[in-house]
Parts: C-alpha cells; structure tokens; sequence
C-alpha cells in the first residue's frame, strides 16, 4: 500500500506539468518545482531534527552556502552544473562539518542557540561580501548548464531536473533510514546515554548526521539558486530557518514524507492565502497550531493514524 | 594465582570538598563474582562511575585485561571488554526487547556508518540478540515493546544489554533494585547463570542475593576498600560488622 502510493505520487508528479503545459499554466510547473526543492530541504532538516533529535535552527545556512557557492562560481565563469551542483554539496557539508562539530558539543537549549549564533554568523559574512552583491545579492547569469541538450532555463526541463533529483535524495535517505546508520541514529535520538553504554560512539555518528543533512541542504540551495536566478543573504536568516522547521512539524517530525508534505502544505498556504491578505502568516501560524495542539505527528503522522485506524476498523 | 582482569590504583575523585573516591585500591580476578557493597554514600555510585568512563577520575589508574583505561572513553571501554548495567533501568522503550538487544549486538559487528543494506536484511544479528533474549529469561517476550514490559523484565533486559555487548567484564548496578522477592528470586538465577560466562562486579544492596551469589565480597566504606575476602570471611570481619553490617548483619 505504501509502496503503490507512491509510486502514484511520483506518476503524477511526471504527468502533472505536461497537462499544464497543454493549457498553458507553466507557472504550476515553477511552483511544483519550487515545492519540490523545499521539501528537499525540509527533509534534509527533518534527517537531524526528526530522526537524529537534533534541534537544528540553523539550517538555511546550509542551504544558503549551497546556493552562493553556484552563484559565485557562476560569476567567476563556471557554469556547468556538473561542476558547481556537487560543490554546493560539500561546501555545505563543510559548513556542516565545522558547525557540528562544534555545536554538538552542547545539548537541548544549548544546541538550538549555537546553530543558530553559527547561520547568523554566515548570515552577516554573506552582507560583508560586497564583491557578491552584499545585501543586495547577486544574479545568475544564467541557469547552470547541464550539457547532453537539456536546457534548465525550460522551466519544464528544469522541473523534471529537480524531480529527478528529489526523488531519487529521497530515496537514498530512505535506504540511509532503514540501513545500520539510519537505525543507530534513531536509536540515538531514543537513549543517547545507552547508546554509548552499550559502545556506539553517537557524537560521531551524529555529527556524520549533521554533515549529510547538510550537503542535501546544500543541494536544495543550488536549485534554489538555479530557480530564481539569483542569491541574497536572506536565504540565510533565521526566518529561513525557522520556515524550514515549520514545514518539517507541519508534515511531521521523523517521517520520510513529513518534510515533503510539509513543504506542500506550507506554500501552498502561502500561495493561497497571500493572494487575499499581506497577512497570510497569520492562517499558517493558524494551521500551525491545530496541528501541534491536535496532531503532534504531523500530517503524516495523522494520515498514518487514520488509515490505521481504517484497517483496524475494517 | 588467578589472573587479574580488573585493576584499580589509587583512585581519587573530589566534589569540591567531599572526597568520594579515596585512593581506593580494587581487583576483580577473570571468572570470578565479585560483589561490592557498602552503606549508603560510601561512594559506589562515583565509584561505579569512574570505573564504566561515565565519570573522570581526578588521579589514580584503572587497568582493565592489562590495558590502561584510566582516560578512555566509556564506549571505548565497552568496545575493550567491560560493560555495565544500570540502577535506573535505562532501555530503548519504544523499541521492541529483541531490537533492543540487536542494538548492543551491531555495536560490536563491525562498522554501523552503513547507508544502503537494510538492517532487516542482516538475521544474524537477530539471531545473536534471541540468543541473548533467553539467556536473560525473556523468551516469548521478543516482540514486545519495551515500555510494557513488567518492571521485573526491564530489569532482565537491562542486564541483556550490558550481557549483550560481549563484555569480559560486566559491571550490574542494584540489578534487584526495586524488585519484589519473587522478581529478585528470578534475577539471582539470571545472574548464577552468568557466573559461568563473564566475570561480574555486582554492586548490590539485597545482602541475601550478595552472599548467596559471591565469589568475594569488597566493601566499601567512605570513598575505600576496607576488607575484600569470601563472604564468609566478610560476614566474621569485625571492622566489616563495625562499619557496615551492624545491627542488622546476615545471620
């Protein structure tokens, strides 16, 4: 059941835009992909938060660095994607790497400030940077080449580029979830103490947690990069971070599809309800609520209960 | 001669002002039982601490199978050999008794920084972790969670994962703390039958289970080793009545 689910999600997701390009809606195409590059980084957020019990607040930076390291290449000349889609990917590892180490270190209260003290760190490194833009960002040239005759600057193309990679990030973490590290990480966020009792060293493998979520960050920053065709330091503000972890408690926490729901969901509010007030946050912050008062796992979470309830009842 | 597994010298350790660990000299010989006790605040929590790597010690060495541990990690120290059980019964409660055990089983099967292979797909692991489920006593308890366990059972489980990391050397914490006589009755056993298995340091309140169980007893008063012998040797000890058992010593 769950394995034809989706498989009918994913169908639909290759079949949707050729409809929308049929009747001309393009603009359904970029906002797909637009979904789709957030629930990447809402789950890359959701890997540290959900399963490694690791309340990251600082998570944009990594999607921030992933999208200025393809900015800045492309502005010294390095177009192909080839190139600069990978470094994003182990920029933002780095980051990750330098960042983790250091902040998991500390625990609870203490782990949300140091994450979040380090985003906004590169946050005002990003505004000093006048070379690129400073606070005014910087625009892309172009969309990154990818070569072999696929031209991302097709909005179509480029969603089913984005695709192509979210389902398939998506399917490695949940290879990643169900192998011995994924298993060790959940046991972490279970019973750290024991774990290391019964002789797991968990800062280790934590901070090996912390270093993927934030090369996938990384990865949905180059997209986010490519998308708008341009990089601010607002990609890393707190806000930014705290969207992230929106999407991901919305969708529910510790499910592979929490932070793709929550990614949905969250835009589409936005989308729906900014087009009747300037003051769309607030039905989200509504949303929001109903969801941590009535449904703590989230949406999933709930969906799971209901069809198990459905199950158990039929 | 009996070879000595376990070495502690000079241990110290201060809070503050309070000494708890007092230059304390220890040994536990491979194969045998050896139970500490001592009054309350004596020291064997801080003591137990120390010798587990949860806790630093401020001078002093602890060899363990001729090896310097004094500054090692604790699990570092589980991957060497010595392992530990806890007083407040510390089990993966959501997880199920056998998935519990898988755990300790993978932490010494080689490296877990594996992403693809599905854990489910490794029976051996499994296997092992049954194995341990019986040898504790929870057969037929696999597939239950661990939160719904009797208290009796969280305890058994609670030896299974210090049991299952393969250690040496166990170290099991009050294993009968809050237990009633039947659940203690059943934990005893558990614990006779490891005997022939793993050498055990068992730091233990019920006098009844320590005396009937114990190779040689230590006791530990005020951060020291005062007397370490055979029980029966420990039960005619007259600093040992004096300091420890007074009033209410075995009969």
């Amino acid at each position: 059941m769950h394995r034809s689910l989706t498989i009918a999600v994913l169908l639909l997701l290759l079949v949707f835009p050729l409809a929308a390009k049929h009747w001309g809606q393009l603009f359904y195409v970029s906002f797909a992909a637009r979904i789709l590059i957030f629930a990447l980084a809402a789950t890359s957020l959701n890997l540290i938060l959900g399963y490694g019990g690791m309340v990251s607040f600082g998570h944009a930076a990594f999607v921030g660095a992933g999208a200025y390291t393809v900015a800045i290449l492309m502005a010294e000349g390095v177009r192909s994607a080839w190139v600069s889609w990978p470094l994003a990917v182990l920029v933002s590892a780095a980051f990750a790497l330098v960042i983790g180490a250091i902040s998991l270190r500390t625990r609870g209260v203490y782990f949300i400030m140091i994450t979040l003290a380090f985003a906004q760190m590169m946050y005002y490194v990003f505004i000093s940077m006048r070379a690129y833009g400073g606070e005014d960002g910087l625009n892309l040239a172009s969309r990154s080449r990818l070569g072999f005759g696929v031209d991302l600057a097709d909005d179509l193309v480029f969603y089913y580029v984005v695709l192509a990679i979210a389902a398939s990030t998506l399917y490695l973490l949940h290879r990643l979830l169900n192998a011995r590290f994924g298993q060790v990480i959940q046991a972490i966020r279970e019973n750290e103490a024991r774990m290391e009792a019964i002789g797991f060293p968990t800062y280790r493998y934590k901070l090996i947690c912390f270093v993927i979520a934030g090369g996938v960050a990384g990865l949905a920053g180059a997209l986010i990069a490519n998308q708008n065709s341009f990089v601010s330091p607002n990609l890393l503000q707190w806000t930014q971070s705290g969207t992230l972890m929106l999407m991901v408690i919305l969708g529910g926490v510790g499910y592979l599809y929490g932070g793709v729901l929550g990614a949905l969901v969250f835009l589409v509010l936005e989308e729906v309800l900014s087009s009747y007030t300037i003051h769309w946050q607030l039905g989200v912050g509504v949303v929001l609520l109903i969801i941590v008062l009535y449904a703590r796992q989230g949406l999933v979470g709930l969906i799971a209960a209901l069809a198990q309830r459905r199950t158990a009842g039929g | 001669m009996a070879e000595i597994l376990l070495r502690v010298e000079k241990l110290y350790k201060r809070f503050g002002g309070l000494v708890a660990t007092d230059r304390l000299d220890f040994e536990v010989e491979r194969g045998e039982l050896h139970a500490l006790i001592g009054p309350n605040g004596a020291g064997k929590t801080t003591f137990i601490h120390q010798l587990s790597g949860a806790l630093e010690s401020d001078g002093g060495r602890i060899l363990f199978d001729a090896q310097e541990i004094t500054t090692r990690s604790l699990h570092e120290r589980v991957r060497l050999g010595l392992a530990r059980s806890y007083q407040i019964t510390s089990v993966f409660r959501r997880f199920s008794v056998l998935h519990n055990l898988m755990l300790a089983v993978l932490a010494r099967s080689g490296s877990s920084v594996r992403f693809w292979r599905p854990l489910s797909q490794e029976p051996a692991l499994f296997d092992e972790a049954k194995a341990i489920a019986a040898r504790v006593g929870l057969v037929g308890r696999e597939h239950v969670i661990a939160a719904t366990l009797a208290h009796g059972e969280q305890r058994q489980l609670e030896v299974g994962l210090a049991l299952a990391t393969d250690a040496s050397l166990l170290l099991l914490d009050e294993p009968m703390a809050g237990m009633g006589p039947d659940e203690s009755q059943r934990m005893i056993e558990l614990i006779a039958g490891l005997k022939a298995v793993v050498t055990v340091l068992l730091v233990e309140h019920d006098m009844d289970a320590v005396f009937r169980l114990a190779d040689r007893i230590s006791v530990l008063v005020s951060g020291r080793i005062i007397a370490t012998g055979a029980p029966e040797a420990i039960r005619a000890n007259a600093e040992v009545k004096r300091a420890y058992l007074g009033d209410e010593g075995p009969a």
